[in-house]
């Protein structure tokens, strides 16, 4: 296995007196697609937006545990929430475009960052919207309100925003799953040429979408991480039955 | 058959009040029209009141009442906005702080306005400026009595309930995904209000504004004892001077006129001064949010 990227250990959540997730630890490669599988209420989102320490605006949660990513626990009291979230880029369940043009939707991230110049400006969005493949889409309509494309192209839109702000992980939690089957075949497609250059950590419900486009997969289920191995042999040869059970159908 | 000899007596009457208010609607435009457009004029706006109220125009009451809401609102709005920027997006579900917020807020809200006027008087005129004029002036009257800035101030403190409530509502229509992205791309949480929830939620904050200014431009109440002025030949030229307020004259010319028959064109022109005045202002406030709607689709 390559580099890894990310390192949890001991990682617990609990909402009020709830335990959402007990004691998760695991070790998540660099530009590699990890996908996180389980049925509802298992965990995986909770444990995706503690990566970006997106729970921390939830009131009454508690985190315990240590994330590492290269060499900084982000749970430790001297780092930057915003800083971290820079470097930690976050694709949400519904496409959430900003009411404003596409190229002000992409450019916020680098203006709150600090460029200003209009050339720089020009350079990041046109890149963000042809990493993103969406460019040939949209290139004629940049100044057209963002809410104005249809909901494939709004997620687009939104995975170029996360890649203007060039960070090294993107979070993506279910990103297709309110979208028709081309437009999550353009997503993947996506996630898959992303992976040679971002850490790419997925949630989603649907295995099939979890067998294409992941490297490796974790299940989870009842806040516990059940087991994580690559991808063919959590499809193919799971290690415990709880898990088997579940890529087969037979209950979630 | 039961079911349908429900909908319609539901159906005439809702009908029916609709007619009903429309009616209070039509009457009171026709009357006030009928009465006051052939008096209405340039001049009539632009000139003062003349041999004791009884010829000349409303100017001083027009650029009174101008003045007043302007100030009204360069005071409300700020300190609203501020307040609902607060409870929507700082303080906590059970914090005791803003529960008490809230509190205050639904409580000035239902005070009626002579009650706010009272407490202009007891507050800004008799604590305030009472003593700041001892302060300053050594005793000398100069803020101790009643003004168009205690007025205003006043007026503020009756529409800031208004601007928070409606402030607030709009805030909180901006969808939380929205703020998250703009949290998860690394902006604070200051840069998020500033550039993703209060441009979001401007149409609000307008409406809120156009809204507040409509209520006090037509209030009285809390003016008579904080600055309105029965009549000066004089258009105020301080903070610390009196000024004319159009519901205020009103007032006066239906109540304490000396020639029923010749103030009572002047009477429905003001009234229908004031109406245009609210009407256009609230006219102002549709316009504004349809184009901010057709602008942001």
């Amino acid at each position: 296995m390559k580099d890894i990227k990310v390192n949890v250990k001991d990682l617990s959540v609990f909402y009020g007196t709830n335990m959402a997730l007990n004691k998760i630890s695991m070790e998540i490669p660099e530009k590699k697609v990890t996908a996180f599988i389980g049925p509802s209420g298992c965990g995986k989102s909770t444990f995706l937006r503690t990566l970006n320490r997106m729970n921390d605006l939830i009131d009454n949660v508690r985190i315990e545990g240590e994330v590492w990513m290269d060499d900084i626990d982000i749970y430790h009291k001297d780092v930057d929430v915003v800083n971290l979230r820079k470097k930690v880029g976050m694709i949400f369940q519904k496409s959430n475009p900003f009411a404003k043009s596409i190229y002000e939707n992409i450019a916020y991230g680098p203006k709150i960052n600090g460029i200003s110049q209009k050339q720089k400006l020009d350079e990041i969005v046109e890149l963000s919207l042809k990493q993103a493949a969406i460019w040939d889409e949209v290139k004629d309509r940049l100044h057209d309100s963002a809410l104005g494309l249809s909901g494939g192209q709004q997620q687009r839109i939104c995975i170029a925003r996360t890649l203007a702000v060039n960070p090294d992980i993107i979070l993506m939690d279910e990103p297709a799953s309110a979208l028709d089957p081309i437009s999550t075949a353009h997503v993947e497609a996506l996630i898959h040429e992303l992976k040679k250059y971002y850490t790419i950590i997925i949630v989603t419900h649907n295995m099939q979408q979890a067998a294409r486009t992941s490297d490796l997969t974790a299940f989870f289920y009842l806040g516990e991480l059940v087991e994580m191995d690559k991808t063919r042999t959590i499809f193919t040869n799971p290690a415990k039955k709880q898990t088997e059970d579940y890529i087969s159908g037979r209950f979630g | 058959m039961k079911r349908t000899t429900k909908d319609i007596v539901v159906k005439s009457l809702t009908g029916m009040s609709v007619l009903l208010i429309l009616f209070v609607i039509v009457a009171i435009l026709t009357v006030t029209f009928i009465g006051g457009w052939s008096h209405l004029s340039w001049e009539f706006l632009t000139e003062f009141p003349k041999e004791g109220m009884t010829k000349g125009g409303i100017f001083p009451a027009v650029v009174g009442t101008a003045v007043m809401t302007l100030i009204m609102t360069l005071v409300a709005v700020p300190f609203g906005a501020i307040t609902a920027i607060y409870l929507a997006e700082y303080a906590s579900e059970r914090s005791i702080l803003a529960k008490t917020i809230r509190f205050a807020v639904k409580t000035l809200a239902v005070v009626p306005s002579i009650i706010f006027g009272l407490f202009g008087l007891g507050f800004f005129i008799k604590f305030v400026g009472f003593n700041a004029d001892k302060l300053l002036f050594a005793g000398e009257l100069h803020w101790g009595q009643p003004n168009i800035l205690w007025a205003s101030l006043t007026m503020a403190l009756l529409t800031l309930p208004i601007v928070i409530v409606s402030v607030e509502e709009s805030i909180r229509t901006v969808p939380r995904e929205v703020r998250e992205a703009s949290l998860a791309l690394g902006a604070t949480k200051w840069q998020t209000i500033r550039q993703v929830v209060l441009p979001g939620s401007i149409t609000g904050i307008l409406t809120g504004t156009i809204l507040a200014i409509s209520r006090g431009a037509g209030e009285v109440a809390p003016i008579l004892f904080t600055g309105a002025a029965y009549y000066l030949a004089e258009l105020p030229t301080s903070l610390s001077d009196q000024f004319m307020s159009l519901g205020y004259h009103i007032y006066i010319m239906s109540t304490q006129s000396t020639n029923v028959d010749e103030t009572l064109p002047i009477q429905f022109a003001t009234t229908l001064v004031l109406l245009l005045l609210t009407f256009s202002l609230s006219l102002v406030a549709v316009v504004l949010r349809y184009r901010i709607r057709k602008k942001v689709k």
